[in-house]
This record gives structure tokens, C-alpha cells and sequence, in this order.
């Protein structure tokens, strides 16, 4: 049996490290090869550290990448698509900004856009090319309900995610004539660190039930999956309210 | 501010929750703010794991396997990955944890804490007893590795250390060979107190598994099930997982003086007529309770108390037998009541709980003062019998009670770190 090979961009998100494990956890031996990218190494290494007691017959490579610069996100790419093509990517780093810290400060302001929005979206171009070329793969982005519709409490960051909504929208227009899939996933709130100082606010889905969600919408090559599913019906909703009703509730 | 109440749901007061979620983050996190102390998953019953209106450290992010030696069953993990977690993934790989409580969902650093024990304590000791070393981060900034043979003292302190010694990080944990999920286990309905212990000796040796289910209310207590276990190497498919739960708190407690006798009777009849050997899944065996969701709101808005304490083996039957006649006098009470004896090991830990004798467990639905009163009575019988009780249960029990059942606490004090208080620590030992 061939090995499968899994990228994993900003793997040491715990959403992407809760894929990870879901995918390590069902890998028979010798089948899955998980690369990590990243930006840190030491937390890299944990992660796979990690993964590696999990499932030891799973092969784990961490990669360091600039997240900022696109020239070095071409190289990342590149050299990774050199050693054989991926069968699946997943582009799941972010950070959630401070709101009134974005409206105070443009440069935190246009790190949360960077963070959220352009980065993953040039990873996610690096990576289309190549999976177009081999015309093999599934190309998983992590958007947010937050980028449905912008609302007050967060919408530098509701911007960002629906810059990558977007995006995913056209690069499925782009593929759809050939077996590439794209699958866009927008997560509700989820109990992870990035949410930390959300706790207690609202009930926060736990990270390891939308992990199995990311995992199995990729299985079956979605258009778009909210996580979990009841985020599909509450974001209609939030999205049709008219604007003068909506404009009045906190939110 | 977010309230957290613990297993027994006594008290919701706020705390500020701060998440652990690397070694590196947790350091500046612990030297930052404090104090504070550990919280894992909030599965001790009373205030143990509580700091209300000041800081927790949260440890469930600290939730990675370090290192696993596969020829050896040696395990580094870190503090906050639960113990469900390494049984899932080990078990199935022919290494199980030595030493697991009545629950598996709940972390390694607080089973080292509390120096947590099983059915097989009488085999294998405490969890403390299993453990290689372990990595205190003190909220100076300083860190403390230390084991049996690695400053030992700090061991010592750390085991059953309340998680006053620093907040652990991460653990060694040398597991133990099994053949499979599975226990050749058989039930034994016992009459009174007598038969009791006579089946608890004469299992000692050929057992490594041995619990008591124990009704508290007939006629004065003392008529039970003795339940006993050895790992077997039975190769069945794993039996379906049931998920039950306890959507919302009822009420009223459902357990009270109107459920609880029949429910005994029932109980102790129906299983009376199963009795004998079975195969049994280590799952239902050891974690009877984790298939059903929140089975702690079935004591309603108010709460309850753990009772369980432990006495000598000189004078555990007749202090045991006081204790189930206040009881069943009192009417109070639980159909969740546990008698077991420990075996004659010295503990690990200066303040672990375990000790040679026999200990009884108890949940009793809060009714307040009522409740409180039958406590100070049980107390007297403890004190009497020169016995101790659990800190990991305990919501109330007095400072004076504490100090004398726990001769190692001066000793103990030493190794506290000055940055690290719970509501536990400031009602036993001032601060």
C-alpha cells in the first residue's frame, strides 16, 4: 500500500494537532507520513514528539517556514511537493486578535489580517499549483463562521476569514475540472488556547469534536463545512437579518 | 471571572482561569500570576482543586506523550493528559497504568497529587508507587526534577502534595505488561461486616482486583458485594460503549431517604441473583460511573459530600460498624458506598492517603446543617480509630481532625511553595 502524505500548515494550532492525532490514530503501519509546518521548532517538535508516541509507525517531519514572506512560502512548498506529491493539506494557523486593539493600533491590525487572511491564502496558492499539476490532492482550509457576516466584537478578524472564504470560492471555480478538491471549513467557537480568554462567555465546542469533523469532511472532499453543524443553520440566519434589525443587536 | 465548582458542585464561586497550554507558556503563566493552583478536570469533591475569586492554572492544554520506551513501558507525558487517554492507546499496544481510581477521566498530575489508588492496592501500592520522576515549575521560576531517587524529599512532599509543591509539568509513569482489555472478575454477596473481611483476606492472595459495594442502610449496614478481578487474556471484541447522562440538575436530590432504601434492596438482590464469575471489560470494571455523563447532578441544586476515610485494621471492623449505625440511623446516605481494604504498604507520599486498614466511602446528598452534624459524629469514630480522611474528597473536614491524621504535615510544609494556595490550603493550614 502506498503512503499517504498529509501537510500540515501551523500544525501546532490545536486544531490542526487534533487532525493530526485523528489521523495518526487510524493510520494502519507505515501508511501515513504527516508533515508539520510551522514556525517554531521547539513547539513543532513537541507536536510531533506527541504524534510520535501516538502512532510510532507513523512518519513525522517538521518543517520551520516564514508565515510572512511570500518567497518563503513558495520555497517551503516547493521543496516539500519535491520529495512526491501531497494527498492532503491543511492550512489551519491563525490568531485571534484583540478587536479594540486593531481599531487602537494599525499594526496589530494588519498582523491579525496577515495572520488570518493573507497568509493562509498564499500557502494555499503555493499548494494549488502543484496539486493542479498532479491534478491528485485535497486542499483543506480552515475559514470561521466569523467571516459569514462582520460584526462589531470582531470583524478584523471576520474580514480576514472572509478573505479566505472568498478565496476558497474561486479556487473551487478554478478546480473544479480537474480531481482536485478544496474543502472549507468554518469552525464556531472552539475550546482551544487562542479562545482561552473566552471561556465561561459561551459554550466552546471541544476542539477534539470539530478535529473529527475537519477530518471527515476532508474524507468525503466538501465544498464547505461548518464545525459543528448547527453553525450552518445559525450563520443563516445571523446572515438575513436586515441590516437595521442586525446593526441593533450586541453581538 | 468564570465559576467552577468541583465534582461534588457544592460551591460555583468565580476564579480566574488562566490556561496552561505549553511548558513554556505555563512558566511564565505560573511565575506571572499567582497565587493560584492546579486544576485538571475538576474531578476531586471538594475544595481541593478550588481558589475561589484568585487564579487556576488549568492544565488540560499541557496534554502531550513525550516519550514511550516500548520494551521497557516507561511513559513521559505531560501533567495534564487524562488517564483515559494512555488506557486507550496502551492497552491496546499490551501495557496498561499500574494504579487507576474509580474514574479514568481524570489527569496525571492530579493522580499524582492526590496519590490516587484502585482496587489493587493491596498488589501494587498507590499511583504515586509508579511514578519515575516528575517536574515540579515552582512559581519562583525555579524547576525541580525529582523522583524515588532524585531528590527524594521533594518526591515525597509532591506525591499526595495536594499540588502545593509547585504545579507538576510533566511525569514518568512506568506502566505495566497486560494481555488485554479484559478481567476474569466474580462477585460475592456478603451478609455482614465478618464475612466482609473474611473474603478480603482470603483474596488478598489470589486477587489482584478487590472492591466492595457496601448498602449502608439495612438494618444497620453491613450487607454487601465483594467484588474481585485478575486480568485475563481473553481476546473478545471490545463491548459498545453506552452514553448515558444526566442532562440537567433535577430539583431535588434523587437520592434521598424515599430512593434510597429500595433502591438498595434492589440492587443488592438483583446482583445477588448475577453473582459468580464473569468476563467483565476493564471499562465497566474499574470506571463504573464514566458512561454516564454528569452522574454528580443527580444530587440536585445543593450538591453533595464524599465521606471516606480510613482506619487501622486493629480496630477497622468495629469503627466501621459505628460509622454505617450513625449512618444508617441518620437515614442519610448513598447507594454509592465503597468498602475496601488496603494492603500493608508504607505510602509514597509524606501526606498520601492510603494506609493499612480499611476504608469506607460514602456520597451524601447536602442537606446542610443536618448533614454537617452526622460528619462530626463520623469524625469522632476516625479520630477514635486513629485514622485519616481523603483529602481529595474532603470539603469540611476540621483543621484539628487534619492535623491528626496527617503526623507527616510539619515535615510536609516545608516543601510548599508560597505562591500556591487553594481553598483546601487556607482551611487546613491557614494559608
Amino acid at each position: 500500500m502506498t503512503t499517504q502524505r498529509i501537510l500540515i500548515i501551523g500544525a501546532t494550532s490545536a486544531m490542526a494537532e487534533h487532525c493530526a492525532r485523528t489521523w495518526a490514530d487510524r493510520a494502519a503501519a507505515d501508511t501515513l507520513a504527516l508533515i508539520l509546518v510551522g514556525r517554531d521548532l521547539s513547539r513543532l517538535d513537541r507536536v510531533a514528539a506527541d504524534l510520535h508516541v501516538r502512532a510510532p509507525k507513523v512518519r513525522v517531519e517538521s518543517i520551520v517556514s516564514d508565515f510572512a514572506k511570500p518567497e518563503a512560502i513558495r520555497a517551503t512548498i516547493d521543496a516539500i511537493h519535491a520529495q512526491g506529491r501531497i494527498d492532503v493539506a491543511l492550512i489551519a494557523h491563525g490568531l485571534l486578535p484583540d478587536q479594540a486593539q486593531c481599531q487602537q493600533d494599525l499594526t496589530a491590525c494588519a498582523e491579525a489580517l496577515e495572520v488570518n487572511g493573507l497568509s493562509p491564502v498564499l500557502f494555499a496558492e503555493a499548494i494549488a499549483g502543484h496539486m493542479e499539476k498532479a491534478s491528485h490532492g485535497t486542499l483543506a482550509i480552515i475559514g470561521s463562521v466569523a467571516g459569514d457576516r462582520g460584526r462589531k466584537s470582531n470583524y478584523v478578524y471576520g474580514a480576514a476569514k472572509g478573505l479566505v472564504s472568498r478565496y476558497a470560492q474561486g479556487l473551487q471555480h478554478r478546480l473544479a475540472s480537474t480531481q482536485v478538491k478544496v474543502v472549507l471549513i468554518k469552525p464556531g467557537p472552539t475550546d482551544t488556547p487562542m479562545t482561552a480568554h473566552l471561556k465561561g462567555a459561551a459554550k466552546l465546542t471541544p476542539v477534539s469534536d470539530v478535529a473529527i469533523t475537519i477530518v471527515k469532511a476532508i474524507d468525503a472532499g466538501k465544498a464547505t463545512v461548518y464545525a459543528p453543524g448547527k453553525w450552518l443553520i445559525i450563520m443563516h440566519i445571523i446572515r438575513h437579518i436586515p441590516a437595521f434589525i442586525f446593526n441593533k443587536i450586541n453581538i | 471571572m468564570q465559576a467552577i465548582s468541583s465534582w461534588g458542585r457544592l460551591s460555583a464561586f468565580p476564579h480566574e482561569v488562566i490556561s496552561l497550554s505549553s511548558p513554556q507558556q505555563a512558566r511564565r503563566a505560573i511565575t506571572e500570576h499567582h497565587p493560584g493552583i492546579a486544576h485538571g478536570m475538576g474531578r476531586s469533591y471538594g475544595d481541593i482543586c478550588l481558589n475561589p475569586q484568585g487564579v487556576l492554572w488549568n492544565t488540560l492544554g499541557l496534554d502531550h506523550l513525550i516519550a514511550f520506551d516500548e520494551a521497557s513501558g516507561r511513559l513521559i507525558c505531560e501533567a495534564g493528559v487524562v488517564l483515559r487517554d494512555i488506557q486507550h492507546l496502551m492497552i491496546p499496544r499490551g501495557w496498561i497504568l499500574p494504579v487507576t481510581p474509580g474514574t479514568q477521566l481524570i489527569t496525571v498530575g492530579g493522580a499524582i497529587a492526590n496519590d490516587v489508588h484502585g482496587k489493587n492496592h493491596h498488589v501494587l501500592g498507590a499511583f504515586g508507587d509508579h511514578i519515575l520522576s516528575l517536574r515540579l515549575q515552582r512559581t519562583d521560576g525555579r524547576v525541580i526534577d525529582c523522583g524515588p531517587d532524585l531528590a527524594p524529599q521533594w518526591f515525597a512532599a509532591t506525591v499526595g502534595g495536594m499540588g502545593l509543591t509547585g504545579v507538576i509539568l510533566q511525569a514518568e509513569i512506568q506502566l505495566r505488561r497486560v494481555a488485554g482489555p479484559w478481567l476474569d472478575t466474580e462477585i460475592v454477596p456478603y451478609a455482614n461486616l465478618d464475612e466482609f473481611f473474611t473474603l478480603a483476606d482470603e483474596s488478598e492472595a489470589g486477587w489482584e482486583h478487590t472492591v466492595s459495594w457496601i448498602d449502608c442502610i439495612c438494618k444497620g449496614g453491613g450487607r454487601g458485594l465483594f467484588m474481585r478481578g485478575n486480568p485475563c487474556a481473553e481476546t473478545r471484541p471490545a463491548p459498545h460503549a453506552g452514553h448515558l447522562g444526566m442532562p440537567f440538575v433535577p430539583p431535588i436530590s434523587l437520592v434521598n431517604p424515599l430512593s434510597l432504601r429500595p433502591f438498595n434492596t434492589a440492587y443488592f438482590n438483583l446482583k445477588k441473583w448475577q453473582a459468580g464469575r464473569s468476563i467483565t471489560h476493564y471499562e465497566p470494571f474499574f470506571y463504573p460511573l464514566d458512561n454516564i455523563q454528569n452522574w454528580n447532578r443527580m444530587y440536585g441544586p445543593r450538591g453533595f459530600f464524599q465521606y471516606q476515610s480510613v482506619v487501622p485494621r486493629s480496630n477497622g471492623r468495629e469503627a466501621v460498624q459505628a460509622m454505617l449505625g450513625e449512618i444508617s440511623r441518620s437515614g442519610e446516605g448513598s447507594f454509592l458506598a465503597v468498602l475496601k481494604t488496603f494492603g500493608n504498604r508504607q505510602a509514597v507520599g509524606m501526606m498520601s492517603f492510603p494506609q493499612p486498614g480499611v476504608t469506607l466511602a460514602l456520597d451524601f446528598p447536602n442537606k446542610g446543617e443536618r448533614t454537617l452534624k452526622l460528619f462530626e459524629r463520623l469524625d469522632a469514630i476516625v479520630r477514635e480509630a486513629g485514622g485519616h480522611l481523603y483529602l481529595a474528597k474532603d470539603a469540611r473536614q476540621p483543621a484539628e481532625l487534619f492535623r491528626a491524621g496527617y503526623p507527616r504535615l510539619d515535615e510536609f510544609l516545608q516543601y510548599r511553595d508560597p505562591g500556591i494556595s487553594s481553598a483546601l490550603s487556607r482551611r487546613l493550614m491557614d494559608y
